[in-house]
């Protein structure tokens, strides 16, 4: 028989680092994609060029092959990256490119009314974005955000391949050591579907508090 | 470390080579999704109450919860009930579930989206169940379906490299296999994204064209 304690206490702590990786990823993205989103609907050409590429460059490679290349690329660069660092980087990064296109159309979605108020009550660009456009514009995102977040949360298990020690990596170290395969990765899969479930919760509730006072605003 | 073109030269057949098993994974995964995804959405909509629930519950999990590991289940769990599945099928059939669950709400919406009236008209006009769906419901509701299933096609495509995880060895197994052998890294890796961001920029310019196609058949 075997003694599952120790096995399953390997799996929480390959959990814990999974948690970390998406939130700090989460944050990465969320940051990203606003630079981003708003960097593609810039006044500047030059803004714009760079945002698009950036967004069209991540969307069309997978999180998978951006993960190898920065692990296995960058440190003939001379850049030299813990693999959560890599994770966090890449992940953050991938997320953030599918996130600026819920950014950039959330903003656009916002009717030419409100603009034209804006302009008409002399607001400045940034006062326009900041206290009109983006209260209105959030809400849009929130759901899409929500979304993307569990599938960040879905591609922190690619990070166990380059050898980091998340919760996907601990199950195969399990299944190793244990020889059973069914208890780890049925647990896994288990702790993956909560993870994503009290992610759907928090958004929702994140959803209320942000659409708070907007009732009679939204049609 | 310098960029040698003559090395990529040198392992380009190899990566072709890989190529090929990574399209062939996609169009195999995207066929099983196809039909997987028609099961599900009909199951959903039409099924008895629990099973439709349970449907439900299957659907949200399999969407929850990372491919990577549903890919390690069907290779190392299966086994041990004595279903031995090639490594090549298990992707496909992993692929196929998961992304299965995502074309399943994509039917489902374009169905919805057909405006009851259509129904009630059927209805009025006495069609049959089958004259309903064949001339009245489908040719509504499949048109927008395409650009999203079109979109979930290129996702899915940019996923396969996961499957070098199950030994298949399809394109990014290729590369890493080159550069662990030569210990080369720059070349393989990067030919790898450069490959998935041309095939990729092909497929939004398809989609773009899809979306123009077929997306707005109310504006027609």
């Amino acid at each position: 028989m075997i003694d599952w304690s120790g096995y399953i206490g390997l799996i929480f702590e390959g959990a814990w680092v999974t948690v970390q990786l998406t939130l700090m990823g989460s944050a990465l993205a969320v940051v990203v994609a606003f630079a981003a989103g708003l960097g593609r609907i810039s006044r500047f050409m030059a803004v714009r060029a760079l945002a698009t590429t950036y967004i069209e460059f991540f969307r069309g490679t997978s999180i998978f092959v951006q993960l190898f290349w920065v692990y296995f690329v960058l440190p003939f660069a001379g850049i030299t990256l813990t693999p959560l660092q890599v994770g966090v980087l890449a992940l953050g990064l991938n997320v953030g490119a599918y996130g600026a296109e819920v950014v950039r159309g959330a903003v656009k979605a916002i009717g030419r009314e409100q603009r034209e108020a804006c302009i008409a009550l002399n607001l400045s660009r940034y006062q326009a974005m900041r206290h009109i456009i983006l209260p209105q514009a959030l809400p849009l995102m929130l759901p899409t955000f929500g979304n993307n977040a569990i599938e960040l949360l879905k591609g922190t298990a690619v990070v166990s391949l380059i050898s980091l020690t998340d919760m996907t990596f601990q199950a195969q170290v399990v299944r190793a050591q244990t020889g059973s395969t069914l208890i780890p990765f049925a647990t896994i899969l288990v702790l993956y579907f909560v993870m994503a479930w009290l992610i759907s919760l928090g958004m929702r509730w994140l959803e209320r508090r942000v659409t708070r006072g907007l009732d009679g605003v939204r049609a | 470390m310098e960029w040698d073109w003559e090395f990529v030269r040198q392992i380009m057949p190899t990566l072709i080579e890989g190529l090929q098993i990574t399209i062939l994974a996609t169009i195999l995964g995207a066929a099983v999704a196809a039909v997987v995804g028609l099961v599900f959405a009909i199951l959903r909509m039409v099924a008895p109450a629990p099973i439709a629930r349970t449907t439900s519950f299957a659907v949200e999990f399999i969407r929850g919860t990372p491919l990577l590991v549903q890919l390690y289940f069907i290779f190392y769990v299966l086994p041990d009930i004595g279903i031995r599945l090639p490594a090549l099928l298990a992707g496909v059939i992993g692929l196929g579930i998961h992304y299965g669950t995502y074309a399943a709400e994509v039917y489902r919406a374009g169905i919805e989206n057909v405006a009851r009236g259509q129904w009630e008209a059927a209805k009025a006009t006495n069609l049959t169940a089958r004259q309903t769906w064949v001339h009245v419901i489908l040719p509504q509701a499949i048109p927008p379906m395409i650009p999203a299933l079109a979109n979930y096609l290129i996702a899915m495509f940019k996923e396969t490299p996961l499957l070098s995880a199950i030994t298949v060895l399809e394109l990014m197994n290729q590369a890493k296999s080159i550069a662990n052998s030569n210990y080369r890294y720059i070349e393989p890796m990067t030919l790898v994204g450069v490959f998935f961001l041309i095939m990729s920029l092909i497929s939004v310019f398809f989609l773009r064209w899809l979306e123009e196609r077929y997306a707005r058949v109310d504006e027609r």
